[in-house]
């Protein structure tokens, strides 16, 4: 038994230096409890015999939910689009590292390209106006004396469109995007939450820091 | 009164363990209030003063039953009320020494009778306990609540003495409200209620049980209450007050009227609620209730004027910005666009999730919110509410576009007045304590804006804002290479520099910057290299610089060469704070010395060239000017060539500019060659005209600086020529006493060097008599300056007759009771020079100044004594007084004096003894001569 978890604790190294290598913002110790975290959903994960390679789109979804706060249901599906890079509909141990290396460490660039990708919804590399309308829908309540329910919305996405839209196209490229998130950063989530809150940042970090320093000590 | 009864509740918990009020002066004047509040209560609010009590109020009292008149039944020593309640119960009893009352209305009439034993009474009251012995039966569990009964009368008295119509509810309110409510559910038809719940059982670290984006509305939380006799009501708490909303279908929507509370919304729908919550137990516990959001809201009135703390505020606020009235918003007809988009976004703003919101605050960063339409809009179309609700919630990049829209708009003084009037400096103070700098920067940036009038500064103070800016001043700002993490903190302390800088202006904030360490902090940023750093610590600095406590510190410290650095800035509003700084802190020797030695003179020389800039050119004069009180200093102003660029500075300047200009000039004038340089460079003419300004601070220090230069007889021929004898006479008409002892002063110096002054003076009408008369001032000053004028114009004999006949002998003998050694000094010589007209020794002697002046003899004080020797030996030329003297025993001093190294003491003390001794000699010979004969 022991030799088998030695084994295990050895691919798992060899593995976070791998990872470690190819991801920013973690090092090797910090990669390491990652993947037993990983893991540890894998194994909470209901996977039904299959052998499956990565978090099916519920587990995601519930751990987003639980870890980081994240609720907003048409978010959370994009998020886990985004996370899932080749498409495979699960999430793989380096994707989810991956992602978590924007979650939790991501400069502004990684965030707002991570966020844009998440506000993509047909991938077509860019916002659109019925996009937009799509994930502000039904966050203004209605009045009572409007006809059409949306009215407010759409107004507004046309004011953030006159706002963000540099090159009068009529939806947001990337480059609008980026432009106008550099320049008024509140507007980085302007169309939805999908990146956790900064307190959880705060209490996720220490304790990655604080278990990969345990896991330092108790080698010496 | 707010704070009276804050304190009042803190001590209530401390005595109803004893139950007994100590004899404080604080207690004496809560238990006046409280005596005040029931004597009027009865007619104030006679409706609830006819309330029942289910207990009665019981103590011991002094009172007898003689005391009682009509309206009571007296047997024996027994009293009872006529009045009685539904059941026949006597609303007041006295069987001695207990009584029992059972409402306001017979309490204030018991208090009538007591007459000047009122107090006690009261005291009595107070200390008595809630007994249930009359009506066992009904006492119950309710008043667990109440322990003391002091509590409910300071509750009551703040709650009617201060209408609470205006009140924002809050969620402690609320919940208070509906904790009490709770207790009396179920039960029946015993219970007020069937059942009251909320419709969510969380509850926000805020308090609101509301959902966020419902927060921002004012929502607190949604109630289901079930009433005994109608059906299920729906209910939304807001701060703005209580409503029915649309149950559970439609549940934000509001289907009534807006109640002022809960109670009042469930009387008017329930009768049963209403009739059983008209017992006054129960009216009470909602009154404490009540009272608490009375207390909210009394803090907030109290902060507004307390008489003592009105007018201790520092005196640098005088040019400080009205309070005017509201403007009303104009009506609807010529509103620009921006108005109709800034209501929409407004109303998204209200509507919106957190998402939409922050959208919409990016969208309104869009306009220009310098722009008085736009801020007015904001308003008028009740944004800043909402903006400020949401610096309450939780979501901080809400408050993060919140803050970058009030950091803006309040650069308008109304909307810093709405903001203070809404309670927004608390939220934002709250703000300072975010782990997020971002949000403590633009938090700190705000109250630099809104904190530029009185009351928001010590709102700040009272919220204790300013601990927490000066925490944010703690970083490193001079370190070579930064981590981002550490320019975030130089930023944050740039920010909360700021907003030192503009709470400073109030005296009580200075000392509570100071008691929170923030000049040690000040002084470690002082290194900064950074201006936008510098220029708010420089400004605190020197704002606070008014105050002695911070001058000694900013010298100790070590800032003044921090301070000199920085002189040589290339900013000119950096150049002036601290010109300002060192101006205010020179005032002491050591800085002046220390200014020298970092070489800070001849900047400050150089910022004269600066001549167009006004503002920099009155710190720049203020600094030379101070610091020329050091003769180092002036030798070695003028190696820069200082006098001829200040001299040339009295034409065409700002009145602020000349005081400084004139005062330096009067510093530099103290070395005689400068005398001669300030009229080369052509300085008297213009001196001698600033003598006609309206402005006393200037007139002191022109009249100071023609003294000076009045010792120079060349000088002097000018000023004569343009009559400056009789501008500077005339400036004792002055209501001003600096102005008048300056001008007295320079007055000597100008008699002293002009030629046939004498004549001068004879020929300006009213002026002798214009002297005498201000020997009648209460200013020492006044009278040594003027005393030494006399002396100076009573060397002329002619001019001497005159004083002589306006009366100034007397005058003069009056003050020689007092104790003022300067004056003292000069006073003995103007009395010695009046002694050489006719009779005026006698008069003296007659007047009575001899047997003070001996007295005068044992002053410790040099020029004291001498000037007194001299005077007794002009007085001992007439043999009365030398009688007086011999009396008062002058021989021995005055033998003391003889043996002194001062000649012309010498002189006079043996002068004196002299005269006395010829007198005696002549009396014996005399007496010698009637014996032998």
């Amino acid at each position: 038994m022991s030799k088998i978890s030695a084994m295990n604790k050895r691919a798992t190294q060899a593995l976070a230096e791998n990872i470690s290598k190819q991801v920013e913002h973690f090092s090797k110790k910090e990669v390491e409890c990652l993947i037993r975290e990983f893991n540890v959903l894998m194994a909470e994960q209901n996977n039904s015999g299959r052998a499956v390679q990565g978090l099916d789109r519920g587990k995601f979804i519930s751990t987003l939910h639980s870890i980081f706060g994240l609720t907003d249901d048409r978010m959370t599906g994009r998020v886990f689009r985004t996370f899932d890079k080749d498409n495979d509909s699960v999430v793989s141990m380096k994707e989810w590292i991956e992602g978590l290396s924007v979650f939790l460490r991501g400069t502004l660039d990684e965030k707002i390209k991570y966020c844009f990708s998440v506000y993509d919804l047909n991938g077509d590399n860019a916002i659109s106006r019925e996009e937009m309308l799509h994930m502000l829908k039904g966050r203004l309540i209605r009045q009572p004396n409007e006809e059409d329910p949306d009215e407010g919305i759409k107004d507004l996405v046309e004011i953030i469109l006159k706002k963000m839209d540099y090159d009068h196209d009529g939806k947001l490229s990337f480059e609008d995007f980026e432009k106008a998130v550099k320049d008024e950063h509140l507007l980085l989530e302007a169309f939805g939450t999908c990146l956790p809150d900064f307190r959880v940042i705060f209490f996720h970090d220490s304790i990655h820091s604080t278990s990969a320093r345990l896991e330092t000590c108790s080698e010496y | 009164m707010g704070i009276s009864l804050t304190r009042a509740a803190q001590w209530t918990m401390v005595s109803s363990s004893t139950a007994k009020l100590a004899s404080t002066p604080m207690n004496e004047s809560l238990l006046k209030e409280i005596l005040h509040f029931v004597e009027r209560f009865s007619s104030q609010h006679p409706q609830e003063a006819e309330h029942v009590f289910e207990e009665p109020l019981q103590w011991n009292t002094t009172l007898v039953a003689s005391d009682f008149k009509t309206d009571y039944d007296i047997s024996d020593s027994d009293v009872q009320s006529h009045e009685r309640d539904s059941e026949g119960h006597p609303l007041l009893q006295l069987s001695p020494p207990t009584v029992y009352v059972r409402s306001f209305s017979q309490l204030s009439k018991l208090l009538h009778l007591a007459d000047d034993k009122k107090l006690v009474e009261v005291r009595a009251c107070l200390e008595g306990k809630f007994e249930s012995n009359l009506h066992p039966k009904q006492s119950n569990h309710q008043h667990s609540s109440i322990t003391h009964r002091l509590n409910v009368f300071v509750l009551l008295v703040t709650l009617y003495n201060h209408p609470i119509i205006q009140v924002r509810l809050n969620p402690k309110a609320v919940k208070n409200e509906v904790e009490i409510l709770q207790v009396f559910c179920g039960g029946g038809d015993k219970g007020l209620l069937k059942s009251l719940r909320y419709t969510s059982d969380f509850e926000f670290s805020n308090g609101y049980r509301a959902p966020l984006w419902r927060q921002v509305q004012g929502d607190i939380c949604y109630l289901v209450i079930e009433p005994c006799d109608t059906e299920t009501l729906y209910i939304t708490c807001s701060t703005a007050g209580s409503f029915l909303n649309g149950g559970e279908e439609n549940g934000y929507e509001r289907t009534s009227d807006t109640y002022e509370d809960l109670v009042t919304l469930l009387k008017s729908r329930s009768p049963h609620f209403a009739e059983k919550i008209n017992q006054v137990e129960v009216l009470i516990v909602c009154l404490i209730k009540k009272a608490e959001v009375a207390l909210v809201y009394f803090r907030k009135t109290s902060a507004g004027a307390l008489p003592g703390e009105l007018f201790s505020e520092s005196s640098t606020e005088s040019e400080e910005e009205e309070e005017q009235p509201y403007r009303h918003p104009e009506t609807n007809t010529d509103l620009p666009s921006e108005y109709w988009q800034i209501q929409k976004l407004v109303r998204y703003l209200k509507d919106g999730d957190q998402i939409v919101t922050v959208d919409t605050l990016c969208a309104m960063m869009d306009f220009n919110l310098m722009q008085e339409s736009c801020q007015m809009a904001i308003q008028d179309t009740g944004g800043l509410k909402v903006l400020l609700n949401l610096l309450d919630t939780d979501e901080h990049k809400c408050k993060i576009g919140s803050l970058k829209i009030l950091r803006t708009i309040s650069h308008n003084s109304q909307i810093r007045r709405v903001i203070v009037d809404m309670r927004g400096v608390q939220s934002i103070v709250k703000i300072l304590d975010s782990p997020v700098k971002e949000l403590k920067a633009l938090a700190a940036e705000t109250i630099a804006n809104v904190a530029k009038f009185r009351r928001a500064r010590r709102n700040v103070r009272l919220y204790g804002g300013i601990n927490k800016l000066v925490s944010l001043l703690d970083c490193l700002p001079n370190l070579a290479s930064l981590t981002p993490s550490q320019e975030e903190d130089i930023e944050v302390a740039c920010c909360g520099a700021l907003a030192l800088w503009s709470c400073s202006r109030s005296t009580k904030n200075k000392k509570a910057i100071r008691k929170a360490g923030g000049i040690p902090l000040l002084g470690r940023l002082l290194k900064s290299p950074l201006q936008k750093m510098l220029i708010p610590v420089v400004g605190t600095l020197q704002e606070c610089a008014s105050e002695e406590s911070y001058r000694t510190d900013i010298q100790t410290l070590g800032m003044i060469k921090d301070l000199v650095r920085n002189l040589s800035s290339d900013n000119d509003e950096l150049q002036m704070h601290c010109a300002s700084a060192i101006f205010k802190c020179a005032e002491d020797k050591q800085t002046r010395d220390l200014v020298r030695k970092y070489k800070g003179l001849q900047p400050l020389v150089s910022l004269l060239h600066k001549a167009g800039n006004k503002q920099l050119l009155a710190a720049a004069t203020g600094a030379i000017w101070k610091c020329s009180i050091s003769q180092e200093n002036v030798t070695k102003f003028q190696e820069y060539k200082a006098l001829e660029i200040l001299v040339n500075l009295l034409t065409d300047q700002p009145e602020e500019v000349l005081v400084n200009v004139v005062g330096a000039l009067g510093e530099f004038a103290q070395i005689p060659a400068n005398k001669a340089a300030i009229r080369e460079f052509g300085g008297i003419k213009p001196l001698v005209k600033l003598l006609t300004s309206p402005n006393q601070a200037l007139l002191v220090n022109v009249t100071k600086a023609v003294g000076a230069c009045a010792t120079n007889k060349d000088n002097m021929v000018i000023i004569d020529q343009l009559d400056g004898i009789r501008l500077v006479w005339s400036l004792l008409k002055n209501p001003s006493a600096d102005v008048q002892s300056s001008a007295a002063w320079a007055l000597c110096a100008c008699i002293e060097n002009a030629e046939d002054a004498g004549e001068t003076a004879r020929s300006l009408i009213g002026g002798f008599q214009l002297i005498v008369k201000l020997l009648s001032s209460t200013n020492n000053e006044v009278l040594a300056s003027i005393c030494a004028a006399i002396c100076k114009i009573a060397k002329d004999e002619e001019n001497l007759a005159i004083l002589t006949d306006f009366g100034v002998v007397p005058s003069l003998a009056k003050l020689t009771n007092t104790t003022h050694d300067r004056l003292r000094h000069h006073l003995a010589d103007a009395i010695a020079q009046c002694c050489m007209w006719g009779s005026n020794r006698a008069s003296f002697g007659e007047a009575g100044a001899v047997a003070p002046l001996v007295r005068n003899l044992k002053s410790k004080e040099g020029s004291v004594q001498r000037s007194t020797a001299m005077a007794l030996y002009q007085l001992s030329r007439n043999p009365n007084n030398c009688i007086t003297m011999h009396e008062k025993e002058v021989v021995q001093p005055l033998i003391h004096m003889m043996g002194s190294d001062d000649e012309e003491l010498q002189e006079a003390a043996a002068g004196c003894v002299r005269s006395i001794r010829l007198l005696y000699m002549a009396n014996r010979n005399a007496e010698l001569f009637t014996f032998r004969n």
